[in-house]
C-alpha cells in the first residue's frame, strides 16, 4: 500500500462529510485508472487510545494481504471536543500484472468524551453497508464494544490481554451471546490443535482418544487463558466433565471425568517462552502412550513414545506466524465459524473460573 | 508407533472428534516419490508447492520425499537442486528452518525407470523411511515424467511390489497428458489398473485445483437466482474460450506434438464443459461429481467424419503483431519442423443431447497468439419473446450474457440492458461486474498445493477418472483422426488476432464469437 495514497483531512468534521469524501476519493482515484476497484470484503471497526494508535496502525500495517477493505479507527482522547477526521485511500503496491489495483479505505476518527454517547451514529455512516464488521478494542473499553456490538457481526478479542482469567473468559462468553467472537487466545493455539487432531487421526490411535489420562500445557506467563482454551477444546470435543482447575505448585491442576476413566489436567506456566501463547504440551493416554509436542526452530518438535516402543523425536514442519500473523489470521477468521470454539470457551470458563 | 498387525482400520473407529472445525485435515504419513524429479514440472511447481504446504504446517505429520531420475548424483546434490528450484519459484520467500526440515527428509534415486535396481534401491529407501518413523506410511508415486514412461514405471511398481501395501495405502498420480489418443488413453488404463485399483490413481489435469475452477461448483450450486435458468429453455448458447496471447515459446518438441486440441481441449476445455453442464451432484463427493461429469461427456455425440468439417476448425498463426512488437508464425518458431501441419487453433461445436441441453449449441475455442490472454465461460441467454418499446428504443436491446472469467481478472459479468439517460426510451447493454479478488482476503493457494494435498488424503474429486478421461477422448479422437489424415496447408490466422474466419462457419445464424 501505499503508492498511490489519497488522503482527505478536515477538523471539526462529521460523519457525513466523512462519508462524503470517501465516495469522492473513490471517485477520483477510478477516474485516474479504471482498474481501480475497492476493495469489498470486511469492515472493521478498531476503538482505541489515542496515545496507541501508532502502534495499533503498526500491527495492522502487519497483517499485508488481511487488511480489512475498510478500517474505521475511533481514536479516543477524554478531554477532545472536536471531531477531526483523516480519510486516506490506498492502492496495492505491486499489484499482480493484468489484475485490477485493490483500494482499501482507513478512515481515522479522532474523538472525545462528549462523543462516547452518541458513537454509534458516528461510526454507522461509515461502515459498508452489507460487508460484515468487525469490532475490535484492543484497549478493553467494554462498554464501548457493548454499544458498538450492533454494527458488528464479529468481535476480535484476545483473552490473553484481560487483567484476569475469569473476566476474560466471562467477557468472550457476553459477547458470544451478541456475536462471533474471533479469539486471538485461541487462534494462537490453532497449529497445536490441528497437530493432535492429525496425530490421533490414524484409526489405530483413534480409539485412543476415549482413554487420555492426562493433558500438560505449557503456556506463557499470561497465556492461561490460552492453555484453557486448549484442554478445553480436548474436553468440549471429546465429551468429558470438567471441573475447576486448583493452584498447586505454581501450575493448575485438577482433573475432567471422560466416560472411562478421569483425565488428569495441568496448564504449566513456561517462564521462558518469549511470545505470548503455548509452549508444549503432553498427551498420554491409558495405553501407555505419550505424545509431546514443543516449539522448536522450523516446526513443532514432536516426541511419541510408547511403553514397548522407542522414542521417537522429529520435527513437524511449519513456519512462525508472528503476532502480527496472528491478528491477520484473526482478521480473516471474521469471515469464516469456528464451531468448536464456543464449547472449548464453556469447558474452559468452567476449569478457570 | 510400531506397526502392528491387526490394526482397526478407517471404518472399524468413529469419526475423529478433533477434526471438526478444523480448516486443515489431518494427511496420513506419507512418502512421496517424484518420477522426473529432475524436470521442469518438479523444479517449477512441485517442490515450490511442497514447500508452500510445509510453510503453512499443511504437510503430513511425517513426510518423506524421494525424487527418482537418470541423472547420477548424490542425495546431498539433489537437495541442493530442490533448494535452489525452491528459492528460484516458490510463491513465498522460505523460511530457513523450515526449508531445512523438508530437506533433511529428501533422497534421491538414480536410474533409468526401466532399471530394476532403481525399484529395488527405491523399496529399500521407503523401508528405511518407515523404520525411522516407526510407523507405516502411505506411499504416493508421482509420474513426472515423459508419458511413454508411465506404463514403465507402473509395470515395474507392480513387479518390485510396490504398488500395495499391507499397512498403508499407496497411491499412483499421473501427469497428462493420458494418452494422445482413445486408444492409448484405452491402453494405459489398461495397463495402470492391471496393476492399481481406481481408488489409488490420481489422474492430474490441473485445471481442476484451481480456484477458479471449483468456484464454477459454488457459482451454479450455492446460488439460487442461476439454475432455473439453467436449461435449454432459458439458455441460447454457452461459449468457452481459452486464449493465449504468447506464442509456444520453447515448447516446440512438445506442442508440435501435440496441438491444440489435445493440449487443451481434450481435457480442460472439456472439464470447464462438464462444470457447467453437468446435474447438481448429490453431494460434492469425488464418485458423485465425477459421476455427472461423465454423464455430460457420455452425452456428447461421438462426432462422425461427415460432421467434423462442420464442428470443428483448426488454424495455425501466421506470423504478425503481439504486445506492439512483430512476432514469427508458427512455421517460424524455433524447433517447428517445416510445413508442421499442427493446429495451433482449435473451435469446436459440442452438442449435450440431454434433457437439460438439448439444441444448445457448446461452442469451445482455443489458440496460440491470440489478441490477448483470456479464460472464459460465456452463456448467453435466449432474448427477450417481446420488446415493448418503440422500434428506434428497442435497437440496443441484446440478450442477457453472463461470464464466468477464469483468468486474468476471475470474476462474474452480467449483461444487462438499462435505460440511457434522457428523454427517450432508448436502451443500451451495461455490465453488473463482480471480481473475486475484490471480496476475499486471501490468496489462492496454487493449483499443485491442493493437488497434492488431496491425493495424499485420497480425495480424487478434482482427479479425472479412467472412464471420464476415455470419455474425453472418445469426442477428440475421430476429431485428431480426422485432421491426421487431412492434409495441409491448415486455415491461418495473424498473431495478434481475433483467430481464423473458418471459425464463424461453426455458428448458428444470429450467434457470435465474443471478441477475445
Amino acid at each position: 500500500m501505499g503508492r498511490t495514497d489519497k488522503v482527505w483531512s478536515a477538523q471539526g468534521t462529521t460523519p457525513d462529510a466523512i462519508e462524503a469524501a470517501l465516495r469522492q476519493l473513490l471517485i477520483e482515484a477510478h477516474a485516474e485508472r479504471e482498474d481501480f476497484v475497492p476493495a469489498r470484503v470486511l469492515n472493521m471497526i478498531a476503538f482505541v487510545d489515542r496515545e496507541w494508535t501508532g502502534e495499533i496502525a503498526n500491527r495492522l500495517r502487519g497483517v499485508g494481504r488481511y487488511h480489512a477493505s475498510r478500517l474505521v479507527v475511533l481514536a479516543y482522547e477524554p478531554r477532545r471536543t472536536r471531531l477531526d477526521a483523516r480519510v486516506i485511500l490506498a492502492a496495492d503496491e505491486h499489484p499482480a500484472p493484468g489484475e485490477p489495483v485493490l483500494l482499501r479505505e482507513t478512515v481515522v476518527v479522532e474523538l472525545g468524551d462528549r462523543h462516547l454517547d452518541d458513537l454509534v451514529t458516528i461510526a454507522d455512516p461509515l461502515v459498508v453497508t452489507d460487508l460484515p464488521t468487525l469490532l475490535w478494542s484492543p484497549h478493553g473499553h467494554h462498554e464501548i464494544v457493548a454499544d458498538l456490538i450492533p454494527l458488528a457481526q464479529a468481535v476480535l478479542v484476545d483473552s490473553v490481554e484481560g487483567p484476569d482469567v475469569s473476566e476474560a473468559l466471562d467477557w468472550a462468553c457476553t459477547l458470544s451471546d451478541r456475536a462471533y467472537v474471533v479469539d486471538l487466545a485461541w487462534l494462537r493455539s490453532t497449529p497445536w490443535r490441528e497437530r493432535v487432531a492429525a496425530m490421533f487421526d490414524p484409526p489405530w490411535l483413534r480409539r485412543e482418544l476415549g482413554m487420555l489420562s492426562s493433558v500438560t500445557v505449557r503456556h506463557h506467563p499470561a497465556s492461561t487463558v490460552a492453555a484453557g482454551l486448549y484442554v478445553g477444546w480436548l474436553s468440549s470435543r471429546l465429551d468429558w466433565k470438567p471441573a475447576r482447575l486448583v493452584t498447586h505448585d505454581g501450575a493448575l491442576i485438577g482433573t475432567a471425568h471422560a466416560s472411562r476413566q478421569d483425565v488428569e489436567l495441568r496448564l504449566q506456566v513456561a517462564p521462558e517462552l518469549p511470545v505470548p501463547g503455548l509452549e508444549g504440551l503432553t498427551i498420554e493416554t491409558a495405553a501407555g502412550h505419550m505424545l509431546r509436542l514443543d516449539r522448536g526452530p522450523g516446526g513443532l518438535r514432536a516426541r511419541f513414545a510408547g511403553r514397548r516402543e522407542p522414542d521417537r523425536v522429529w520435527t513437524i514442519p511449519g513456519a512462525s506466524r508472528g503476532e502480527t500473523g496472528v491478528l491477520g489470521e484473526g482478521i480473516r477468521q471474521a469471515l469464516l465459524r469456528d464451531p468448536t470454539y464456543l464449547p472449548a470457551l464453556r469447558h474452559a470458563r468452567t476449569m478457570l473460573t | 508407533m510400531a506397526v502392528a498387525a491387526g490394526r482397526p482400520t478407517e471404518q472399524e473407529v468413529p469419526e475423529n472428534p478433533l477434526t471438526v472445525g478444523l480448516e486443515r485435515l489431518p494427511v496420513a504419513p506419507t512418502t512421496l516419490v517424484i518420477f522426473g524429479a529432475t524436470g521442469d514440472l518438479a523444479r517449477r511447481k512441485l517442490l515450490p508447492a511442497l514447500y508452500n504446504l510445509a510453510h503453512e504446517g499443511a504437510l503430513p505429520e511425517r513426510f518423506f520425499l524421494v525424487g527418482v531420475s537418470r541423472k547420477e548424483k548424490e542425495d546431498e546434490d539433489y537437495r541442493g537442486e530442490c533448494e535452489e528450484a525452491i528459492r528460484r519459484f516458490s510463491r513465498r520467500a522460505p523460511d530457513e528452518a523450515v526449508l531445512k526440515g523438508l530437506l533433511d527428509n529428501v533422497r534421491y534415486v538414480p536410474g533409468t525407470f526401466d532399471e530394476d535396481s532403481v525399484y529395488t534401491q527405491l523399496g529399500e529407501v521407503l523401508d528405511g523411511f518407515e523404520k525411522e518413523a516407526g510407523e507405516p506410511l502411505n506411499r504416493a508415486f508421482y509420474l513426472s515424467t515423459a508419458p511413454s514412461f508411465f506404463h514403465v514405471i507402473v509395470e515395474k511398481l507392480g513387479q518390485s511390489n510396490l504398488a500395495s501395501h499391507e499397512t498403508a495405502d499407496v497411491r499412483l498420480i499421473i501427469e497428462k497428458p493420458f494418452g494422445t489418443t482413445l486408444e492409448e488413453a484405452r491402453e494405459l488404463n489398461r495397463r495402470v489398473l492391471a496393476i492399481f485399483e481406481e481408488t489409488q490413481v490420481f489422474r492430474i489435469d490441473h485445471y481442476l485445483g484451481k480456484e477458479t475452477v471449483q468456484n464454477l461448483m459454488a457459482f451454479r450450486f450455492a446460488n439460487g437466482m442461476f439454475e432455473p435458468l439453467w436449461n435449454r429453455n432459458y439458455i441460447d448458447y454457452v461459449q468457452i474460450t481459452a486464449a493465449e496471447d504468447l506464442g509456444i515459446g520453447t515448447r516446440a518438441d512438445y506442442y508440435d506434438q501435440a496441438g491444440a486440441l489435445r493440449d487443451l481441449i481434450q481435457n480442460h476445455m472439456l472439464q470447464l464443459l462438464c462444470h457447467v453442464a453437468m446435474e447438481p451432484p448429490v453431494n460434492f463427493a469425488a464418485e458423485e461429481v465425477r459421476n455427472e461429469k461423465v454423464k455430460v461427456l457420455q452425452a456428447i455425440p461421438e462426432p462422425t467424419a461427415a460432421e467434423i468439417p462442420k464442428m470443428a476448425v483448426r488454424a495455425q498463426y501466421t506470423a504478425g503483431h503481439a504486445g506492439g512488437e512483430d512476432v514469427p508464425g508458427y512455421l517460424e518458431e524455433p524447433g517447428v519442423p517445416p510445413g508442421s501441419n499442427t493446429e495451433t487453433y482449435a473451435a469446436l461445436r459440442l452438442e449435450v443431447d440431454n434433457w437439460r441441453w438439448a439444441g444448445v449449441p457448446f461452442y469451445l475455442r482455443t489458440g496460440k497468439r491470440l489478441a490477448r490472454k483470456v479464460t472464459e465461460i460465456a452463456v448467453t441467454l435466449k432474448p427477450v419473446p417481446h420488446l415493448a418499446f418503440s422500434e428506434g428504443g428497442s435497437l440496443g436491446v441484446q440478450p442477457n450474457q453472463l461470464v464466468l472469467t477464469l483468468q486474468p481478472n476471475e470474476g462474474v459479468s452480467l449483461q444487462l440492458g438499462a435505460k440511457i439517460p434522457g428523454t427517450r426510451m432508448k436502451i443500451r447493454p451495461v455490465n453488473m461486474e463482480f471480481l473475486y479478488g475484490t471480496a476475499f482476503l486471501s490468496q489462492s493457494p496454487e493449483a499443485y498445493e491442493r493437488l497434492i494435498t488431496d491425493a495424499m488424503r485420497g480425495d480424487a474429486t478434482l482427479f479425472t477418472r479412467n472412464d471420464e478421461v476415455e470419455a474425453q477422448w472418445r469426442i477428440c479422437d475421430p476429431i485428431v483422426t480426422a485432421w491426421e489424415s487431412t492434409p495441409g496447408p491448415l486455415p491461418t490466422y495473424e498473431a495478434g488476432s481475433q483467430g481464423p474466419e473458418e471459425a464463424n462457419s461453426l455458428l448458428r445464424p444470429g450467434d457470435r464469437w465474443r471478441a477475445i
